[in-house]
């Protein structure tokens, strides 16, 4: 184990701006790319749905 | 296959020479863009004279790329494409013409005028004619690269800002090796390395562009 | 002629079905359903290799002598440009495929990975920064590798840019291909200039590897987060390519069965 406590974790050693900053916006950016695509997803089914809809195949 | 290439070149200097404003354009836009920087950077003699080969080629670079959409569009608008892409000799032969005369009109012109431009760096002799020969190497490569975009690009909305964004990433080894070679002379050291390297990358665009161009033609206008 | 549809293509009519049970794929209509059943599993995978890198990162890997605790970014920094590069080349790879066999599923699939690798590109880039500042002393260094990977981001947008300003999709993929291809053969002769540029201009290499005796639970850690990211990218890339697939093909009639199943 290389930390004597949570606080110690959290503060690396004085770094926690440059390391918890990096890592955080690395999760917040792959969070981000997959909230996208299921927003996506979604978009194109309604669109989807609705063309169907005014075609009278529903 | 030599009547073609004589017979494309001519067509577009002819072309280009009924349309001096454009080729001009491009020129006084290098002119502009070089003198910009002392203005910005403040006229100390050393400084500008560490700073003239960068500013130059990425001037180079810039001009270079403002003419590049001049090269498909106007035989695009009027049907030529279509002739060029529908004819008997080979597509990459005929690339290979129009880039020459591109050149002519654009690259050929800034390595005529760099080494003035350069003495408003006080840039001196060994280091003149040192750019002078980067240039010339490189604005080949320049043009070459360059077609692959215009062609890429032909037709498309946002043309010309499109253009650059596909086209400058690919410029930087040009770039590097070219504004590289002044200043190895600048430090007393000799650019043959970086002139076989320019001529290496010459070389290497000569084969590989016509037929991406064609390629890149063939995609856009079908 | 707008609309590709497996009617009216000899790629569409699968030359190879019923050859091959693996070119059965090679059709959107197939390969949706495969990939909606593959992405979960290459997701869980990278959510177990992610917590297994970062444990080893973290708890296991010890601290480094000279920079202190600040060096731990090295476990996202260095996976992330790898996969940056890798998936420019499995990018290219697809694109070449689409260019030579004329599919569209391979043209689809480079479209899919572009995104994600430039987003890679993107944290290699913001995490090499945050890694400089306490090392170096400044947020941008002119490290070779940070200006090549910043350069191949630019590839990546234009890359982007070029298909979305192409409204037929078809030649999208075809002219997307052309510069992908472009772009690869330069990849190598872009680095090896920045890496000269750099070491003539810069006296000492200011290099952002870490300390020249990397301990085996570092290189460890490392592997494991690559792992992980190409986990990621793997399931992430599966998932875009399902809706470019509905999007593209969405005058077909297995889509409009498919959206009013979904509903």
């Amino acid at each position: 184990m290389n930390w004597a406590s949570w606080s110690d974790f959290l503060a690396m050693g004085g770094y926690a701006l440059y390391v918890w900053g990096s890592y955080g916006v690395v999760l917040g950016l792959l969070v981000m790319e997959i909230v996208l695509l299921i927003l996506r997803k979604r978009g194109i089914l309604r669109e989807l749905m609705r063309s169907a809809a005014r075609r009278g195949l529903q | 296959m030599f009547t073609v290439l004589r017979c494309v070149i001519y067509r577009d200097l002819l072309l280009a020479s009924r349309r001096w404003a454009d080729v001009l354009t491009a020129l006084v836009f290098f002119v502009i863009v070089v003198s910009l920087f002392p203005l910005g950077v403040g006229p100390e003699p050393n400084l500008l004279r560490t700073i003239a080969p960068g500013v130059i080629w990425v001037a180079a670079l810039l001009a270079s790329m403002l003419s590049l959409t001049r090269m498909f569009a106007a035989d695009y608008a009027d049907g030529t494409l279509e002739q060029m892409l529908l004819s008997a000799a080979p597509l990459g032969a005929i690339v290979a013409a129009k880039i020459v005369a591109h050149w002519l009109v654009t690259g050929l012109l800034v390595v005529l005028i760099a080494p003035v431009l350069a003495l408003q760096f006080d840039l001196h002799q060994p280091l003149l004619g040192t750019l002078t020969l980067s240039l010339l190497l490189g604005t080949p490569v320049l043009s070459m690269i360059g077609a692959i975009g215009a062609a890429l690009t032909l037709g498309l909305r946002g043309g010309g800002a499109l253009l650059s964004l596909l086209v400058l990433p690919l410029y930087v080894p040009v770039l590097i090796i070219g504004a590289g070679s002044v200043d190895m002379v600048a430090a007393g050291l000799g650019a043959e390395a970086h002139f076989l390297l320019l001529a290496a990358l010459l070389v290497v665009a000569a084969a590989f562009a016509p037929w991406a161009v064609a390629a890149a033609l063939r995609i856009s206008a079908e | 002629m707008m609309y590709v549809t497996p009617e009216n293509t000899t790629a569409g009519r699968d030359r190879f079905v019923g050859h091959s049970s693996w070119f059965r794929y090679s059709s959107p209509q197939t390969f949706f359903p495969l990939a909606g059943k593959l992405a979960p599993w290459f997701a869980v995978a990278a959510l177990l290799l992610a917590a297994a890198g970062l444990y080893l990162g973290f708890f296991v890997a010890p601290t480094d002598s000279q920079q202190g605790e600040a060096y731990r970014i090295i476990f996202i920094h260095v996976p992330a440009a790898w996969m940056s590069m890798f998936i420019y080349v499995v990018m290219t790879f697809w694109a070449g495929i689409c260019l030579t066999f004329n599919t569209r599923l391979s043209g689809m699939m480079a479209s899919a990975l572009a995104p994600t690798g430039a987003l890679f590109t993107f944290i290699a880039l913001w995490s090499g920064s945050l890694w400089g500042k306490p090392t170096w002393g400044a947020w941008w260094v002119w490290d070779a590798r940070l200006t090549s990977e910043l350069i191949l981001l630019f590839l990546y947008f234009g890359f982007m840019a070029l298909q979305g300003a192409i409204d037929d999709p078809r030649r999208a993929d075809k002219a997307g291909a052309v510069l992908a291809l472009t772009g690869v053969i330069n990849i190598p002769i872009i680095y090896f200039s920045v890496q000269w540029w750099n070491t003539l201009h810069q006296g000492a290499s200011v290099s952002l590897k870490s300390a020249p005796t990397m301990a085996a639970t570092m290189f460890a850690g490392i592997i494991v987060m690559v792992l992980a990211l190409w986990m990621y990218s793997i399931a992430v890339s599966l998932m875009r390519v399902r809706s470019i697939i509905l999007e593209r093909e969405r005058d077909s009639q297995w889509v409009a069965e498919y959206a009013s199943g979904q509903t």
